[in-house]
């Protein structure tokens, strides 16, 4: 169990940036994101484009403001849990217990959820069968790439990720790599290399076709693959591998007992507390009037809440306002030297 | 001003009157037309404002550059018809649109 000021559940540019207000102001905060890394939409749909709103940052990539706001939070140490996802949310006395999918436990008076459009999932097959096989024969991820060694397997998908594992895996077993049209959108090599094991026959490329049907009893023994001509192919396959990309799900938030507004949590903007004492929204998941899907709200929004966090995780301190130019306590929390 | 018909996969139709200059996305979520969820907020990075353009209508919208083709790879359920409807900019010409929704957009 770990006790902490205030679990932030996200770890998008908005979290980050809470996380600083909160660490200079005194409260410790722990960071929760089920991506594999942080920097949330910036790092993961855009990481390459340049944003030209920050303030007085003319331009700069997703990526380097995620390093950067980074390295602004350096001083506090915070301890970020990647790859893992905020399931349950239930109050205990003055406190919220949050348990996550990897059933990690977080105490604490207060929580701001920073999540985005929701958490960032695999988007999966659009057959319902799929799920069935889901525990042993339909894959959006390898973890053990051994698990597919000598094994008929199909892979789904247009990406680098899709070609890339079609590369990897055609070494030790036969690959079918399935596509909706004939171009791929990896990287030239990637295409390059595909297109040669294709003709070394060492790959077999189906396009432009799309999953339309799974048989198998526990195991998945036989699919069908359609155009969009209803032409329709039978492959036999032990496992199929879908890379469509990640899509961003509410889920569990939804289910928190929060006020909804089309998936949007609506807020005080005072504080940006929700309906719920001590759980602050902020960023792209919070609706006000006027509200703005802008990185820039999503800070203004950041230093509020975690002036918000202040009473319940101190209730025995009255807050005080004071500048980084010239607090020595914030000095002092951020590692500097007195001048 | 364009008149366009939204149908849900149910074929439950709704008809409205969208501005020029909006997106055909836009159109929808305004008028709380259910069916696209349009995620990223037009921005082509999620593929949930995903629409099948009447047969008739297709070739007469103007070609989706490449980035939206890859964005449809991500689509639920993309044909040959496949739109996304941020990328459509409405305008006099779309007057009497047709688009269907699929029956999710994830
Ligand atoms: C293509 C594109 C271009 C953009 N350009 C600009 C621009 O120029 N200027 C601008 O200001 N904004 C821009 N934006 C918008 C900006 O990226 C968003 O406003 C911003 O990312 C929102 O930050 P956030 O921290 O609120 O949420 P996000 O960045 O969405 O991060 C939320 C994080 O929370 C995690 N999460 C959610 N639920 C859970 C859970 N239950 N458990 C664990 N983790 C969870 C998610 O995995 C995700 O990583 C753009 C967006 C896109 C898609
Ligand atoms: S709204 Fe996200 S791609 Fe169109």
């Amino acid at each position: 169990m770990i006790t902490t000021d205030v679990l932030v559940i996200g770890a998008g540019p908005t979290a980050l940036f809470a996380v600083q207000q909160l660490g200079i102001i005194g409260l410790k905060a722990e960071v929760v994101d089920n991506l594999d890394k942080v920097g949330g939409q910036c790092r993961e749909l855009y990481p390459d484009k340049p944003i030209y709103d920050i303030p007085a940052i003319p331009v700069c990539t997703g990526e380097t403001l995620t390093k950067n706001l980074m390295k602004q939070i350096e001083p506090f140490n915070t301890n970020f849990h990647l790859s893992e996802r905020v399931e349950q949310l239930v109050k205990e006395g003055t406190k919220w217990k949050i348990t996550t999918n990897k059933k990690k436990i977080f105490v604490a008076p207060n929580i701001i959820i920073a999540g985005g459009v929701g958490s960032f999932e695999p988007r999966k097959f659009p057959l319902k069968e799929a799920e069935k096989f889901e525990k042993n024969s339909v894959f959006y991820s390898i973890r053990d790439k051994k698990y597919f060694d000598k094994k008929k397997i199909c892979i789904f998908g247009g990406g680098d990720s899709a070609l890339d594992w079609s590369i990897e895996l055609s070494k030790n077993s036969k690959v079918v790599l399935v596509h909706r049209r004939p171009e791929f959108r990896g990287t030239p090599k990637n295409v390059e290399i595909v297109k040669k094991l294709e003709k070394d026959g060492k790959i077999e490329i189906e396009t432009p076709y799309q999953i339309n049907s799974i048989e198998g009893d526990n195991q998945i023994k036989v699919i069908t693959i359609k155009d969009d001509n209803g032409k329709i192919k039978k492959i036999d396959t032990d496992y199929i591998l879908g890379f469509f990309g990640l899509i961003m799900k509410l889920g569990p938030i939804a289910e928190w007992g929060l006020n909804l507004d089309k998936k949007h949590i609506p807020v005080n903007t005072e504080n940006f507390q929700t309906n719920k004492e001590g759980i602050f929204a902020i960023g792209d998941i919070c609706t006000y009037p006027g509200k703005l899907k802008l990185i820039l709200s999503g800070f203004h929004e950041g230093a509020l809440a975690a002036r918000g966090c202040f009473k319940l995780a101190r209730p025995n301190e009255k807050y005080r306002f004071e500048f980084t130019t010239t607090s020595k306590n914030i000095h002092e929390r951020l590692g500097k030297k007195q001048t | 001003m364009a008149k366009i018909t939204y149908i849900e996969h149910t074929n439950k139709e709704h008809i409205v009157e969208v501005p020029n200059n909006i997106t055909v996305m836009e159109g929808a979520v305004q008028n709380n037309i259910p069916g696209i969820d349009a995620d990223c907020g037009g921005s082509m990075a999620c593929a949930t404002c995903h629409v099948y353009v009447d047969k008739k209508w297709f070739n007469k919208l103007e070609k989706k550059d490449e980035g939206e083709e890859d964005m449809l790879d991500m689509a639920y359920q993309p044909n040959k018809f496949s739109r996304l409807s941020c990328q459509l900019l409405v305008s006099n010409e779309l007057d009497g649109l047709i688009v269907r929704m699929p029956s999710k957009q994830s």
